[in-house]
C-alpha cells in the first residue's frame, strides 16, 4: 500500500487548487494571478552534421508569429564541420524556401589574439548589407579545431508585424580560425512589411557539426 | 494545503515553491499618439524597487509622429522629476541602404557628462514602414549605497534610410533609489508600439 502511494497520481475534476487563501490553479491552467516566467523554450534544435537547422512557424512545435513580441535565439557550441566559417541567418515570408528576404544590416567587430596582440575594434564592411539577400553573418570565421566553437544570440523583434520592418540585434562570440577571440555585433532590419513566418541557420560553408540552437519567446 | 509530489512542495502558503521562470513580465504601455511612456514604481501595476535586482525594458515596433530622436530619464521621486543626474557613452555602427556609407564612431553629441537631460538611446525616421526596437537593462534600480547603471542596445531605422545599432550605456550619479522611468520622443508623440518592463529574479 506504501509503495502504491508514493507514485499515487492525483485526478480531480473541475477543482481549483486553492493555498492560504490565494487560487493558484483553476480552469485546466494557472491562475492569472500566479507571476510566471516571461521567456518560454519553444523549441531546441541540435545539429548533427546538418546543413541547415529551420525554425517554421506551425510545424514541429514551433511558433513564429504574433503570440510572442520577440524571439531569442540561443546558439551553444556551434561547431563547424569546415575551418574558417561564418553561422549565418535569413528569414522568408509565407510558405517560402528562398530565404532571401531584404536585410540591410551593420556589423563590427571585437578582437584580440591568444598570443595577447590585435586588440582591435572595427567595423566588418564584409559582413554587413545594403538592401541585400545573401544569409547574414553573427560571427566570423569559426575554427573546427576540435575545442573550437561559437556561442551567442539573435533577436528579432516583432516578426509578424505587417506594418513595419523587423528589428533584429545580434551578438556572436567565437574561437577565430587563427586562434583568437572574436565577437561580431551585428544589427540590422529586414526590409519588408509582410509577417516573417519562418528562419534558417547554416554556415557559410559547410555543415554545422555539432551545437544546439534554442528558440525562445518572450512574453 | 500544500502540494507536495514525490516529496517536493510544489506550492505552499498561497505562492508556488517551483520555479516558474526568473523573467517576469511586469507591465506592458502601448503608445497611441503618446507624449510619454512612464513606468512609476507603484501605480497601474508597475514594480520598480528592490523586488528585482535587475530590470529590462523591450522596445517594440517604436513608430514616431515626427523624425526625432528617442528618449529615457529617471525620477527618484515617484515621477515628478524626470532630471537624474546621469554620466553616459554612446558607441553605435551604421550603414545605409544605399551601401555608400558605413561606419563604427563614437556619438560624442549623444552622451552627457553628469547631464540631466534625457538620453538619447535611438533615432526613428517616421515613414509608414519605419520603427525602431531594442531594450535596456536597469541595475539594482533601488540601491542607495551605489550608482544605477543600465545598458542599452537599440536598432533604429534612422529617418535617412539606414540601420544604426546604439549602444547607450551609462549611470544614474545618485545613491537615491530610482523609482520611474519615462520614454519619450524629442519632438512630437509616439504613435505606435510598446515598451515592455520585466523583472529578472535573483533566486
Amino acid at each position: 500500500m506504501l509503495a502504491k502511494l508514493n507514485y499515487m497520481e492525483l485526478r480531480t475534476v473541475n477543482m481549483g487548487v486553492i493555498s492560504n487563501g490565494t487560487t493558484l490553479l483553476d480552469a485546466g491552467a494557472l491562475d492569472s494571478g500566479v507571476a510566471t516566467g516571461a521567456m518560454t523554450l519553444i523549441k531546441t534544435l541540435t545539429a548533427s552534421s546538418s546543413a541547415t537547422l529551420d525554425f517554421l512557424n506551425g510545424a514541429s512545435s514551433v511558433v513564429f508569429d504574433s503570440t510572442y513580441d520577440s524571439y531569442v535565439f540561443k546558439f551553444i557550441d556551434i561547431h563547424p564541420a569546415t575551418d574558417d566559417t561564418d553561422l549565418t541567418f535569413q528569414v522568408d515570408v509565407g510558405t517560402g524556401t528562398s530565404y532571401g528576404q531584404t536585410i540591410t544590416s551593420t556589423a563590427f567587430q571585437v578582437f584580440h589574439g591568444e598570443d595577447g596582440n590585435s586588440g582591435a575594434i572595427a567595423y566588418k564592411a564584409n559582413r554587413d548589407q545594403a538592401q541585400g539577400t545573401a544569409f547574414q553573418p553573427i560571427c566570423q570565421d569559426i575554427g573546427n579545431g576540435n575545442d573550437e566553437s561559437m556561442n551567442g544570440e539573435l533577436t528579432i523583434f516583432s516578426p509578424s508585424s505587417g506594418t513595419f520592418v523587423k528589428h533584429f540585434i545580434g551578438l556572436g562570440t567565437n574561437v577565430y580560425s587563427g586562434d583568437a577571440s572574436i565577437q561580431i555585433y551585428t544589427a540590422g532590419y529586414v526590409n519588408t512589411t509582410t509577417a516573417l513566418t519562418r528562419i534558417r541557420f547554416k554556415m557559410d560553408s559547410g555543415n554545422i557539426d555539432a551545437g544546439t540552437i534554442k528558440m525562445y519567446g518572450i512574453k | 494545503m500544500a502540494i507536495i509530489s514525490n516529496a517536493v512542495t510544489i506550492a505552499d502558503a498561497g505562492a508556488f515553491s517551483a520555479s516558474l521562470g526568473s523573467m517576469v513580465h511586469i507591465k506592458t504601455l502601448t503608445a497611441s499618439s503618446s507624449a510619454t511612456l512612464s513606468f512609476v514604481d507603484g501605480a497601474a501595476s508597475v514594480v520598480l524597487d528592490s523586488t528585482y535586482p535587475i530590470y529590462v525594458f523591450k522596445l517594440i515596433g517604436l513608430h514616431p509622429a515626427s523624425d526625432g530622436d528617442l528618449q529615457f530619464q529617471c525620477s527618484t521621486d515617484s515621477g515628478s522629476n524626470y532630471n537624474t543626474t546621469m554620466t553616459t557613452t554612446y558607441p553605435y555602427a551604421s550603414h545605409n541602404e544605399g551601401d555608400s556609407a558605413s561606419s563604427l564612431s563614437y556619438f560624442s553629441d549623444g552622451d552627457q557628462a553628469n547631464g540631466t537631460s534625457f538620453q538619447r538611446i535611438g533615432k526613428i525616421g517616421n515613414d509608414n514602414d519605419q520603427a525602431t526596437s531594442g531594450e535596456m537593462y536597469l541595475f539594482n534600480p533601488s540601491s542607495t549605497t551605489f550608482v544605477k547603471h543600465f545598458l542599452s542596445r537599440v536598432s533604429e531605422s534612422h529617418p535617412s534610410e539606414y540601420i544604426q545599432d546604439n549602444h547607450v550605456a551609462g549611470y544614474f550619479n545618485t545613491t537615491s533609489a530610482i523609482d520611474a522611468v519615462q520614454f519619450k520622443m524629442s519632438s512630437g508623440n509616439l504613435d505606435a508600439g510598446k515598451i515592455k518592463l520585466y523583472g529578472i529574479k535573483d533566486s
